[in-house]
């Protein structure tokens, strides 16, 4: 067994925690043809924690996502991400924006007439000041983080959906964005690729500290999430030790009807008397 | 958006005239936002010279054989149907000024026009539109890079740019399909032709012809990836858009062509 966890033990936690929010939606409310989406809802995301939402198919959960990145306007209510008000903002102002936030979008999204090599690489050829070498450099980084490397000229028509994620993940992340958010990253997998992908989500939160949000409709990878640490020494997940199962900067939304009916840790999640969340996990 | 592309109402279910001018009108006011732009976006960093260089390569190069191939043969038709007419009165050495002016004025810029609005504005509607539902726009966007900029405009540049070019070849090669008919079928001198359809072109005339392949590789452009940005409903719907693009872009063609023509009658005269 690997020594206990290294990545959990930073003190740092609860000052981080009490920092401002990366992500903090207030009162947001949005609605598609006279149908409510999302009714008023409010949530904080702090910094180097993740969170997982859950809810019922078109309870917009991908909807969230779509908002903090402003991919969508809320009819009312406030986003702010990473100090900015994204509800105010100009198109033009929130690809700035974006480029300190990386998404993984639900069928990964990647640019089909581009190789892995230049889907990995668009963000860093965007910026234009970037050499040759160091995208080169940065490219096979963010691969080897997957477990990619071989890869590189592959078109994503010749991946596997496990890979197209696991690419999407490296696109995602190869300029170290300081949140990520992942929409059903682990959706119509097998459950070992499942496995694979919260792993390198895992090692992402526990090895480069980025908060993240994580629509998922599965319960099981959020409670991995929350029940397992990253050992980089073997370079995989490992399940924390009982004692230290609190200290998972891991946290769950549930969604029912547009609105937030649950927000808190795992254990307060588990001990709830709420019937349909009871229902829900079990 | 068309209440029933999303699902809320069916798509045989009758919508009201009220509801049906209001979706037209948010159609075209999103086309000239589009438009506007593709052409603002001109001006801004960063600029896509790689991707105007493929695109151009894609429109221009990859619709040389059709224009050569319709430019050689409505020359040919044009100076067999009107060498007929032109016997009657005993004018046939009038052929190649009847083939020039005709081609190198409307049958040129509308022929090459109408080919690769065909080609182009399908081909752009159904590759934008394969992003759209494929989320490939919204990643780009989240990736920080305008689709605008990135996509729309370098197809903008391209398109009017080597249209221009294809239309002189295609007005080339309607002389060339001309002269061919009016040397083999009716004897006419090959001198004799391309004197008098070198004196038959006034100024005006050029200029009108080379003016409209402007406007029409702007329509077919910003069409094109109109209707390719705004397609919804999948598969199904990336067919749709392909059509559409097609369908809308051809027919704006014929329009704005009959205005050009007519203002710059008013502006530099008729003959």
């Amino acid at each position: 067994m690997a020594a206990p966890p290294t990545v959990i033990e930073q003190p740092t936690q609860p000052t981080q925690r009490s920092a401002s929010p990366v992500i903090a939606f207030e009162d947001v409310s949005l609605a598609f043809e006279n149908k409510s989406v999302l009714d008023g809802i409010s949530f904080h995301l702090p910094p180097g924690e993740s969170k997982a939402i859950f809810g019922v198919a078109g309870s917009g959960k991908s909807t969230i996502l779509k908002l903090a990145l402003g991919l969508l306007k809320p009819d009312g209510g406030s986003i702010q991400v990473l100090g900015e008000d994204v509800t105010q903002m100009h198109e033009s102002d929130l690809f700035e924006l974006r480029r300190r936030v990386g998404m993984v979008f639900q069928e990964s999204a990647l640019f089909d007439s581009m190789t892995v090599r230049e889907n990995v690489a668009f963000r860093l050829m965007e910026e234009h000041d970037v050499s040759e070498e160091e995208i080169e450099r940065r490219v096979r980084e963010a691969l080897s983080f997957v477990e990619l490397e071989h890869t590189l000229d592959l078109y994503p028509s010749e991946l596997s959906g496990g890979m197209r994620r696991r690419v999407a993940i490296a696109r995602a992340t190869v300029t170290r964005p300081e949140v990520l958010l992942y929409d059903s990253p682990t959706g119509g997998l097998d459950p070992v690729t499942s496995t694979t992908i919260i792993e390198l989500i895992v090692k992402q939160r526990d090895v480069y500290k980025t908060s993240s949000l994580l629509v998922t409709h599965r319960l099981q990878d959020a409670f991995t999430m929350a029940t397992h640490y990253f050992d980089r020494k073997s370079n995989h997940m490992r399940p924390l030790p009982p004692g230290m199962l609190c200290e998972v900067p891991m946290n769950f939304l549930i969604l029912r009807d547009g609105k937030v009916i649950f927000d808190g840790g795992r254990r307060e999640l588990q001990e709830t008397k709420d019937e349909y969340i009871r229902e829900y996990i079990s | 958006m068309a209440a029933w592309r999303s699902g809320a109402l069916d798509p045989m279910e009758l919508i009201s005239p009220t509801e049906f001018a209001k979706e037209k009108i948010e159609a075209v006011q999103d086309y000239a936002v589009l438009a506007g732009r593709s052409v603002s976006n001109l001006f801004r960093h960063p600029r896509y010279l790689g991707d105007i260089i493929q695109q151009a390569d894609l429109v221009g190069v990859g619709s040389l054989p059709i224009v050569i191939l319709a430019g050689l043969s409505i020359g040919a038709e044009l100076a067999l149907n009107s060498a007929n007419t032109l016997e009657k009165f005993g004018s046939l050495s009038l052929i190649g000024q009847l083939v020039s002016v005709g081609m190198v004025t409307e049958l040129g810029p509308i022929i090459t026009g109408l080919m690769v609005a065909g080609r182009n504005a399908s081909g752009m509607a159904s590759e934008l539109g394969s992003m759209v539902v494929t989320e490939q726009i919204d990643a780009m966007r989240a990736l920080g890079t305008d689709p605008m900029k990135k996509l729309v405009a370098p197809r903008v540049v391209s398109t009017v740019f080597m249209l221009f070019f294809l239309t002189i070849i295609a007005d080339l090669l309607g002389l060339v399909g001309g002269a061919i008919v009016a040397r083999l079928i009716f004897g006419i001198d090959s001198h004799q032709y391309w004197n008098s359809a070198w004196q038959a072109l006034a100024f005006r005339d050029v200029f009108t012809g080379l003016m409209k392949p402007l406007f029409f590789g702007f329509i077919i452009a910003t069409v094109g990836c109109y209707y390719g940005m705004s397609t919804r409903g999948g598969t199904q719907g990336v067919g749709k858009a392909t059509t559409q693009a097609m369908v809308a872009s051809s027919v704006l063609i014929l329009v704005v062509n009959f205005f050009i023509t007519k203002f710059m009658m008013a502006v530099l005269g008729t003959h």
